[in-house]
């Protein structure tokens, strides 16, 4: 009997890697409709880096010299590499997923000192690094190819396709959606003429279209995200921030000039947009810790969101913008603290009628 | 009633079915009792009797010191066996100075103070005055001497009288047996109490989970037509039974920092401790014992009982038959705010409200993970703070900075750590620095009261110094002076004497 333990002697029950488990089945719909759309490329690029991600962390904590079981156990690793994985081009080679993963974990995660001690989004990091580093292999998107139809690889291609960078499927592959839209513009051509035909916003939003591996289709990734609402994993502040913004945004300049601007919809429900805000923006330990904090941060990523993808030369702006917000967390959590009982927002106790 | 909302909070598991079933009992006498004469906050009672004495069940033991003690009476009849150092409840387990009292088993009662019949008749002086004398303390835990708070009516206006009956920690139904068991005498002592505050109003608060205790405190209100008590069914939430937020969540009304609850105009008093205040006017009984908790799922049985102040913890254990299994751990109060018990030969003092034996299944064995900023604390924090921040600070020994972003106004009630998904012992962060900090506190008074005294000495010595150069320059010039006088003189003869 240990008499001298502190209080409380109660417990919610709640555990890190409880959360982390949550948040893998509310990865799920995505994931299993990424499999569906991008076949059995997709399938082993997501293993691989999920288990480079695990190999990364195993890695990093001996380095550290910290203790394998309980880090490994609380799941943030597979977190980690699953969300890289959503984020890649679904036919990717499997060495994109190895280095994507331990730049995450061992750049962006254990050289700030691990668990909850990382100051930006590991797979964030990951994500933008590769961008820059291996642009070709990072924007060869592909119109799905479901499994099961004829065009789709089968288990043997699809082995290939990732392992030995088979090129046989090359013909297929296309530009994302955000990506065609800054091309057309670019060649003068209005932005409801590219809308238009193959890339219809219903397609857009059931996420038949070309793209990262889970990050296609809105609904799936709705279905997670109102999990993750439903079981208070995350709070609503930043996802609702993100969508608010960028409508907001959005809206106002497809109203001075629609031929130039795509509208709402399109921003919200193409590329990582959706999935940053349930997904990414939520993290933890990389965003604010007040609902106040998590507006403010959720609506800055997304009005650098807009900023990247309308003016600068990325046709996808959300990695950066999640990395500039990240970099801001420190000072909104700073300014942004919750009022203390008795006391006003200054920290003076508040005034009362002398009774 | 209208209820406010208050920030924060959680929902722990109430487990209050263990023992909210069972009836009040009565416990045997053990055979000795070992009363500390620190059981209210303040400075610990003088005692009044020696080592050999006979004494009275309500005899006066010790009598209160200072302006927050409290006076200790005898429980029962019987012989002082000793007087000295004992093993204290407190987590400490530090000894603490303590009668140890041998029961004759004739539980006789000594002389006591008359009756009140009609304290709606006397005045407020009269009735704190006999609450004092009887030792009566806030029996919720916190065991601020009532009298105290009484008193309050002369400093601050008053206008409401709350009944904390809100009972929120898990396990505990020593007040709810008592408002179900007890209401008649409940609502008396609650109509004493507003009555000696000169407030218009008193509201019981209670929490939905007792929806027995409310009936019963309803029927008897409503059969008497008493119009000056209300009941009101609040919240269940934790922690709906501290002080200030039970306040906000009946009167909007926010206590500021570092105030009382008087100062926005309501005093708050514990259920029990009515009953108490109760016992005292009407019958001039003195606070001897009262009712105490016996739950966890490593309890052979579990139960509410009327307890003798200074029965020993094992005694109460034994006479529910022991432990089933090996309890994991053995608590003095509720799971959320209670204390480890250091030893069971420590005894129930009149601040404790529960006994709890939890089972390996119940309490949380668990690892701890580093943060991962989940606000989770943040968001249960029903006092506005920033509980991973403040443990951050107080990790790096940056207490100033803790301090900053509020450490001081923590009330310790848990809510975080119980949230916490890394199982972070974040109230023992707090507890820790808090310590510090005190321990901070004098020793710097400590230190400034060393170079006060130094100071004072350094003056001392140079006044003397000054004053004895002064003296010896005073001499040195008159002895010049006299020797010059001699000169003159001298020459004065020989110029005399030349002429
Ligand atoms: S609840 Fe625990 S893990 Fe979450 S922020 Fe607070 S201290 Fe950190
Ligand atoms: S223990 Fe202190 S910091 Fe934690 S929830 Fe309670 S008041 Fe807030």
């Amino acid at each position: 009997m240990n008499a001298l333990v502190g209080g409380p002697h109660a417990h919610s029950g709640n555990s890190i890697s409880r959360t982390m488990v949550l948040v893998l089945v509310a990865l799920m719909p995505a994931t299993l409709f990424g499999f569906y759309e991008f076949g059995w490329p997709a399938v082993f690029l997501f293993l691989v880096t999920v288990a480079a991600a695990i190999a990364a962390e195993s890695f990093s904590l001996a380095l550290a010299g910290k203790p394998q079981k309980p880090f490994l156990l609380d799941g943030s690793a597979v977190v980690t590499g699953w969300i890289i994985a959503m984020t890649l081009p679904p036919w990717a080679p499997w060495w994109i997923g190895v280095v994507g993963s331990f730049i995450a974990i061992v750049l962006a995660k254990h050289a700030f000192g691990g668990l909850g001690q990382n100051v930006f989004n590991p797979a964030m990091i990951a994500r933008t690094v590769l961008l820059i580093s291996f642009p070709i292999e990072m924007t060869q998107f592909l119109t799905p190819q479901p499994m099961f139809t004829g065009s789709s690889p089968g288990f043997l291609e699809g082995l290939e396709i990732t392992f030995a960078g088979h090129t046989a499927f090359d013909a297929v592959s296309s530009a994302s959606l955000l990506g065609a839209i800054k091309t057309q513009l670019g060649l003068g051509v209005p932005v409801n003429e590219v809308v238009g035909g193959s890339l219809s916003l219903t397609a857009m939003a059931l996420g038949i279209v070309p793209g990262s591996m889970g990050e296609t289709s809105a609904v799936a990734i709705l279905l997670g995200g109102i999990l993750l609402l439903a079981t208070r994993t995350i709070t609503w502040h930043a996802p609702v921030a993100m969508i608010v913004t960028m409508a907001v945004l959005a809206g106002l300049f497809q109203a001075i000039d629609p031929g130039r601007y795509p509208g709402p919809a399109i921003h919200l429900v193409s590329g990582t947009f959706l999935f940053a805000a349930f997904f990414i923006a939520t993290d933890y330990v990389t965003a604010p810790a007040t609902g106040m904090g998590k507006l403010i941060f959720g609506a800055g990523v997304a009005a650098l969101t807009f900023i990247i993808r309308t003016w600068a030369s990325y046709p996808e702006g959300i990695g950066f913008a999640i990395l500039l917000m990240n970099a801001a967390v420190p000072l909104i959590d700073h300014y942004v603290r919750p009022r203390i009982y008795g006391r006003t927002r200054s920290g003076e106790p508040i005034r009362y009628e002398e009774t | 009633m209208k209820m406010f909302r208050i920030k924060g909070g959680i929902h722990p598991d109430e487990r209050k079915d263990l023992a909210a079933g069972k009836a009040i009992e009565t416990v045997p006498l053990p055979s000795l009792l070992r009363i500390p004469l620190q059981q209210h906050i303040g400075a610990p009672a003088v005692t009044v009797v020696e080592k050999g004495d006979e004494v009275k069940k309500g005899q006066l033991l010790a009598s209160a010191r200072g302006p927050v003690s409290a006076a200790i009476h005898a429980p029962t009849s019987g012989r002082i066996s000793a007087i000295g150092r004992f093993v204290a409840p407190h987590p400490s387990g530090l000894p603490g100075q303590t009668i140890t009292m041998r029961p004759d088993g004739k539980d006789e009662w000594g002389e006591l103070p008359a009756p009140i019949d009609d304290p709606f008749s006397v005045g407020p002086d009269i009735i704190a005055e006999r609450v004092a004398a009887s030792g009566i303390v806030g029996m919720g835990g916190a065991t601020f001497p009532s009298a105290v708070k009484l008193g309050l009516r002369n400093r601050n206006k008053l206008e409401t009288l709350v009944i904390n009956a809100a009972e929120c920690e898990p396990y505990l139904t020593c007040d709810d047996r008592m408002m179900r068991e007890r209401s008649e005498a409940v609502i008396d002592g609650i109509r004493i109490l507003r009555h000696a505050l000169g407030v218009e109003r008193a509201i019981i608060a209670i929490e939905g989970n007792k929806p027995e205790a409310l009936a019963a405190l309803k029927a008897v209100c409503s059969a008497n037509q008493f119009k000056d008590v209300l009941i009101a069914r609040v919240p269940t939430r934790y922690p709906m039974g501290s002080e200030k937020h039970l306040v906000q969540t009946l009167t909007g009304k926010e206590t500021p920092a570092r105030a009382l609850t008087a100062d926005i105009g309501v005093v708050v008093h514990n259920v029990a401790t009515c009953y108490a205040i109760r016992e005292a006017v009407r019958f001039g009984r003195p606070l001897i014992s009262r009712v105490v908790t016996v739950s966890g799922g490593a309890m052979a049985r579990t139960g509410n009982f009327e307890v003798p102040i200074g029965t020993p913890i094992s005694h109460l254990i034994d006479h529910c038959g022991g432990f089933n299994k090996e309890p994991d751990r053995l608590l003095l109060g509720g799971p959320m705010m209670g204390q480890p018990i250091s030893s069971t030969r420590t005894s129930v003092v009149k601040g404790s409200n529960g006994v709890l034996a939890l089972g390996p299944d119940e309490t949380p064995a668990r690892q701890t993970m580093p943060c991962i900023r989940c606000a989770s604390c943040v968001s249960a924090c029903p006092c506005g703070l920033t509980p991973f921040e403040m443990a951050g600070h107080i990790r790096k020994e940056e207490l100033d900075a803790a301090v900053k972003i509020g450490l001081l106004d923590c009330i310790a009630c848990g809510s975080c750590a119980w949230v916490c998904p890394a199982s972070i012992p974040l109230v023992q962060y707090f507890n820790y620095a808090k310590g510090k900090l005190t321990a901070q506190q004098r020793a710097k008074h400590k230190q400034e009261e060393t170079k006060r005294l130094t100071q004072f000495r350094e003056e001392r010595m140079e006044r003397q110094k000054k004053a004895k150069q002064e003296a010896m320059a005073r001499m040195k010039a008159e002895r010049e002076a006299k020797k010059k006088a001699d000169a003159e003189k001298k020459r004065a003869k020989q110029e005399t004497i030349g002429a």
